[in-house]
């Protein structure tokens, strides 16, 4: 039977590891991360896992020690934030590039300068082309489901891919929130045992990881990456599907909320989500059809089925908490723009999308704010004109 | 060289599935001189053997008998090491 208790988001996704039981753990501690790692090594000194526990001296070593192990074909993990996943940056992309299925939980916090301890999603929006799945949590719940399943999506034989598992720094990851733990022989049999195609350590069956490529090869290596990350909805749907045979809990690619009849859409990922679907309850009573998508796969991103999902909207806000600094808006605002713009409308209308971005550094998100944005949506349906495009939420002028 | 494959053909993330087929990669068409032996001046002292980077020197019954010109890179480094001068670094003719 599941375990109701109360937890953290860093201690919720320590046990989900201390379930998944990795043959190799290499981490180095970073706030707001630092928990996963300190409950995690306690299990390691209690003997309640049998994994290899490796304490480097950076991200940059840590990464290094887990494409080296998951090469060997060693099921893999670690965990970090921020300045600890930019330190990672050039192994992100080996791991990925050489298909290896290492999971990563990622405590989002705000990228220095000026150095910031607390939530915003620039990290992993700016690992967002790093050829890493991305799968972002709204709680501590999601953030413990979306680890475990997230080993079945990075083993899957037709993926092969590393996988982020965001969840929001301090929001989620110091909160105590109430949760859902499953049992452990439950959680084992659902990820099961990785069979590795191939080791490093085979010496019957030699194999070369990470040759060189230049321009007679390194295009189609690209090119096949491209198209792995096509396969990876499909996974991740029959992942969930049986996911919820166990935990009776439902995932999609991304979460809509009161979107059927809904005239004003919000677009959100992370804890944002579940104080935008109070504004969404709230302004439900007062008659204001009000809806929301919230994203769960950030990459692959599923950009037809969320347009298609947005198309009866009469206006869309989206909501980054990262910036671009001389893009269009927010990473999340110039992908929703994309999808609809390649959205085959049937009357050819065009839904006015403006983008907020928020809560950077940590920056708090109420109520009030979400709220400012519906009121903002229905002026844009009632004027048809767009104010501004791209907006600051909650900064002081 | 070996004809070029397509994205789909392969092997996933890159990786070489079968040991020492370096050997495939004929780097020979990478030269612009190619070396000549006199065999008046050889004394088969091996050193150009010792040196070669590319394994390209041709060794029968411990005798140097001729270059691998499939891999042989024309880098002069047996040219050079050569103790009698006996091989000479020739242009390559188109």
């Amino acid at each position: 039977m599941p375990k109701i208790i109360a937890r953290t988001g860093d201690d919720a996704v320590a046990e989900a590891m201390r379930q998944i039981n990795p043959d190799v753990v290499v981490a180095y501690p970073i706030t707001p991360q630092t928990e996963i790692v300190q409950f995690f090594s306690e299990f390691v000194a209690q003997g309640r896992v049998k994994t290899e526990f490796i304490c480097p001296e950076s991200e940059h070593s840590a990464m290094s020690a887990c494409i080296g192990a998951s090469a060997a074909g060693g099921r893999v993990m670690t965990a970090t934030s921020s300045q600890g996943l930019a330190y990672m940056w050039e192994l992100l992309y080996i791991a990925s590039s050489y298909r290896l299925p290492i999971v990563m939980p990622v405590v989002n916090r705000a990228l220095s300068g000026p150095i910031n301890i607390h939530c915003d999603h620039s990290d992993t929006m700016g690992a967002r082309d790093s050829g890493w799945i991305q799968i972002f949590s709204e709680n501590v719940q999601e953030s413990y489901d979306n680890t475990i399943q997230a080993i079945r999506i990075a083993e899957h034989k037709d993926v092969l891919l590393p996988v982020m598992v965001t969840l929001d720094g301090f929001i989620i990851s110091h909160a105590m929130e109430r949760f859902e733990m499953l049992d452990d022989e439950v959680v084992q049999r659902f990820t099961g045992e990785y069979k590795p195609e191939y080791s490093l350590l085979d010496k019957e069956h030699p194999i070369t990881y990470g040759p060189l490529q230049l321009f007679d090869y390194y295009m189609e290596q690209k090119r096949q990456q491209h198209e792995v990350m096509k396969s990876v909805a499909g996974i991740v749907l029959e992942v969930a599907k049986d996911f919820e045979k166990i935990s009776k809990r439902k995932y999609g690619l991304f979460e809509e909320y009161k979107m059927d009849d809904a005239e004003l859409g919000i677009v959100v990922l992370g804890s944002s989500a579940g104080t935008a679907k109070t504004v969404v309850d709230m302004l439900r009573k007062e008659g204001v059809r009000a809806g929301l998508l919230k994203i769960r796969v950030f990459r692959p991103f599923p950009a037809a089925e969320i347009a298609s999902s947005l198309s009866h909207l009469k206006a869309i806000a989206v909501l980054d908490r990262s910036d671009t600094f001389g893009g269009l808006g927010g990473p999340v605002f110039e992908e929703i723009c994309g999808a609809l713009f390649n959205y085959q409308f049937p009357d050819g209308c065009r839904i006015p999308v403006v983008n907020y971005i928020y809560g950077l550094g940590g920056r708090d998100i109420n109520l009030d704010h979400i709220k400012k944005v519906y009121m903002d949506l229905a002026e844009i349906v009632q004027t048809g004109k767009i104010k501004e495009l791209v907006q600051y939420l909650g900064v002081r002028e | 060289m070996s004809e070029e494959k397509g994205w789909r053909e392969i092997p996933r993330g890159g990786m070489i599935l079968e040991p020492g087929n370096a050997r495939k990669y004929e780097t020979g068409s990478w030269r612009t001189f190619k070396p000549v032996v006199d065999f008046n001046k050889c004394i088969h002292c091996l050193f150009c053997w010792i040196y070669c980077p590319e394994s390209a020197i041709i060794v029968k019954e411990n005798k140097m008998s001729g270059f691998d010109l499939a891999h042989c890179k024309g880098c002069g480094i047996c040219a050079k090491e050569c103790p009698k001068k006996a091989i000479e670094m020739v242009k390559e003719e188109k």
